[in-house]
């Protein structure tokens, strides 16, 4: 079944519960009675695990011997329902594609709303049903919660903060001090496609277009990859804010070594290209949020990329550089028509061209 | 994409290249005039690929660096102290004012809107009757027709609270000008495609004539401004001038008449100040005294101080292709992307941003 047939089945097996109020007041904020109604009004229910359910201020479980991964994002986007996703999705793959990138499977999450008065429960009962299909893909159950509500105008419909943790696959050893000259550089699936998505429904900015956010969990993906490759990954990074040459700057400063990037291996779908060239952004600056970057040992790289094709969201993986102790601490990018050039570090947002 | 990819061809560009090496005799220097042809150029790593003979000097077309300060100053008062609806193009709002950008305007509270078309902003107007929207109209003859457009539409739909800052400029008479500055010692030149694309190719002969120098029509992809370069070299190398056009597949010799009409009901010529450069005559675009209710500049009596650009910035002899962006005693110091002293290091097409992000003549050191 499609990713967007599941997402249907599971609006559909979810109605929304019968309930008195129609918006979020501040009320639902404060603590008390109307708080209270808005847990037991059945929204909660969704997420329902025993952990939570014993309600508690914070959730108590057992251990397993090993290394522990623990991490946090917040999620402020907006708008807040996008093409291929909402910020519930997002929210929960986000934080669980963190600790994967730490090598971890993500196990427990914690989930912060801060709503703004004046959301609708429909909204916010689709973002909950964003948040149930999430965590389901990924395996990670919410344990612990909570929710505020600001004023109208001190928020933007709703922010969510979620913190994870999860237990690092026993034969990973991921860490940029492991990253040396000679290593490949991989990337899971074709860049750029998250942040157009967000663009093409962002007010006055508004273009038709099937593309659609590739907001995605990675973790499976990742522990397979672990499972066959163990200590040859040398690092994971996924591209989100800034994109892949933010990602790659970073890494090629606190390394100390080059990158060397082949623009015609960079995989980008076409129709995301296109906006691109009528926006005036470049592909590599746009934020992602289902792919990964990983730098692997040389002579494990080609195993490791017939892997990564052989997932369900990998057909167009593929190897778009090398590290190299040249040029320490520049990407270049080697262009198509066989010039060369220095990728930077992009200042602020990536704003659109005149003309 | 296909429209694209074909000029994107490594081995015709390599082709080109090999025949402008064949070509080459002497040293030649060569004026791009659009900023979207330097972006393309450095961005494409092409200047590496030229022979050393072949000098590119990168021309004042990149609309965001010539607009004056003083309209940016205009555009954030207007913002902050009108409480005006701003809207304006994407790389306009990182452009740093005599006090702030206009981005640093938003940060500080003003309502400052980042569009793709001036018929947003009059939709915003119509949907905020009680506000005041302005566009911030920069650009060469490229943006001309949709912001005439945008008076044209509010007008008809009686939209009384939308108006616009216009800072247009025109490519023909910065051309001269940078032919009649000593300094400048310009060869042939590149002229912009899409602005041909409107306004057609007539307006270069009488340049042509009165400088004796080749100019070539060329568009923005690697193929097409390899293939510029080359046409403007062969006549170089045999002592002709001609206005050619490499650009045909987009340029028709008339350009786009609707569009021009467009421009004429709602443009007149006028003097146009420009950032670095100065003044220069008939070089810019006012609204005419009929759509005057929609002017910023007159709907809301804006007075404000001039003041005076850093002199630390050489903008002026950059635009003129005097001085290479690092030959700036700033490049890469005090003016970088983050802390611009100069628009040309801000917009992606001006030349000193270009140099500074895909080139990186300076090492930087953090």
């Amino acid at each position: 079944m499609m990713v967007s047939e599941q997402k249907i089945k599971m609006q559909l097996q979810c109605p929304m519960p019968k309930l008195d109020f129609d918006i979020i007041t501040l009320g639902h904020g404060s603590g008390g009675l109307l708080t209270n109604r808005l847990l037991d009004s059945g929204v909660f229910d969704l997420l329902k695990n025993d952990l939570l359910d014993k309600r508690h201020d914070g959730a108590i479980f057992d251990v397993s011997a090993g290394k522990m991964a623990f991490s946090t994002d917040s999620y402020v986007i907006s708008p807040i329902f996008f093409p291929g996703g909402n910020i519930g999705e997002l929210a929960v793959n986000g934080t669980v594609n963190d600790l994967a990138m730490c090598g971890a499977q993500a196990q427990y999450l914690s989930l912060g709303f801060i709503l703004e008065e004046g959301l609708t429960m429909r909204e916010f009962w689709d973002v909950l049903l964003g948040i149930k299909f999430a965590a389901e893909q990924t395996g990670v159950q919410i344990v612990t919660g909570d929710t505020k509500v600001v004023e109208r105008g001190k928020g933007d419909k709703i922010f969510i903060n979620t913190s994870g943790i999860g237990m690092v696959h026993p034969r990973a050893d991921i860490s940029k001090a492991r990253v040396q000259p000679g290593d490949k550089i991989l990337i899971s699936g074709p860049v750029a496609s998250h942040g157009i998505a967000i663009l093409s429904v962002r007010q006055g900015l508004e273009f038709e277009t099937s593309i659609v956010s590739d907001t995605a969990p990675l973790n499976h993906t990742v522990m397979g990859m672990l499972d066959l490759f163990g200590d040859r990954i040398h690092l994971l990074h996924d591209p989100t804010r800034g994109g892949v040459a933010t990602v790659l700057n970073e890494l090629a400063r606190d390394v100390r070594l080059g990158i060397d990037l082949q623009e015609r291996s960079i995989p980008v779908l076409e129709e995301v290209s296109g906006a691109c060239e009528l926006l005036g952004l470049d592909p590599l600056y746009v934020a992602n949020e289902g792919i990964f970057i990983a730098v692997v040992a040389a002579e494990a790289a080609d195993s490791v990329l017939e892997y990564l094709q052989s997932t369900p969201q990998g057909n167009s993986a593929a190897m778009i550089g090398t590290v190299t102790d040249e040029h320490p601490r520049q990407v270049l990018l080697h262009s198509k028509i066989g010039g060369k050039r220095v990728v930077n570090m992009p200042v602020g947002e990536q704003l659109p061209r005149i003309c | 994409m296909k429209y694209l990819s074909e000029y994107r061809d490594a081995d015709l560009v390599a082709k080109y290249i090999d025949e402008i090496h064949r070509t080459v005799t002497r040293p030649w220097t060569i004026m791009e005039v659009c900023g979207g042809q330097t972006h393309s150029l450095v961005k494409n790593g092409l200047l590496q690929l030229l022979p050393e003979q072949v000098k590119m000097v990168h021309g004042p077309g990149c609309p965001v660096c010539v607009t004056p300060l003083h309209q940016i100053d205009k555009a954030v008062h207007l913002a902050r102290a009108h409480d005006v609806v701003l809207c304006s193009y994407g790389d306009m709002l990182r452009v740093p004012g005599s006090e702030m950008s206009l981005l640093e305007a938003k940060a500080a509270g003003a309502d400052v809107r980042i569009l793709y078309s001036p018929l947003e902003a009059v939709k915003i107007a119509q949907e905020n009757p009680g506000r005041e929207v302005v566009f911030f109209a920069v650009g060469f003859e490229t943006t001309a027709p949709a912001n005439a457009l945008s008076v044209i539409h509010a007008q008809r739909a009686g939209v009384k609270n939308y108006s616009i800052l216009t800072s247009h400029v025109l490519v023909p008479p910065a051309i001269e000008a940078v032919m009649d500055d000593d300094e400048a010692h310009i060869q042939g030149f590149l002229a912009a495609g899409h602005v041909c694309a409107i306004m057609g190719i007539e307006e270069y002969y009488p340049i042509v004539e009165k400088y004796k120098i080749p100019i070539v029509v060329t568009g923005f992809e690697p193929v097409d401004l390899v293939q510029g370069i080359l046409m403007v070299l062969r006549q170089l190398e045999k002592g002709t001038y001609q206005l050619e056009n490499q650009y045909s597949r987009i340029v028709r010799p008339e350009g786009n008449p609707e569009a021009r009409k467009i421009i004429g009901q709602v443009f007149e010529v006028s003097d146009r100040e420009w950032r670095g450069i100065g003044n220069i005559p008939g070089s810019g675009y006012e609204l005419r005294a009929e759509f005057s209710e929609y002017d910023a500049n007159r709907k809301f009596d804006v007075r404000i101080p001039k003041v005076s650009e850093s002199e630390e910035c050489i903008a002026g002899q950059v635009l003129k292709g005097i001085k290479k962006p690092y030959e700036c005693p700033q490049f890469g110091k005090k003016c970088k992307p983050q802390s611009p002293l100069g628009a040309p290091m801000v917009s992606s097409e001006g030349a000193c941003a270009a140099y500074y992000h895909f080139l990186q003549v300076m090492e930087e050191v953090e």
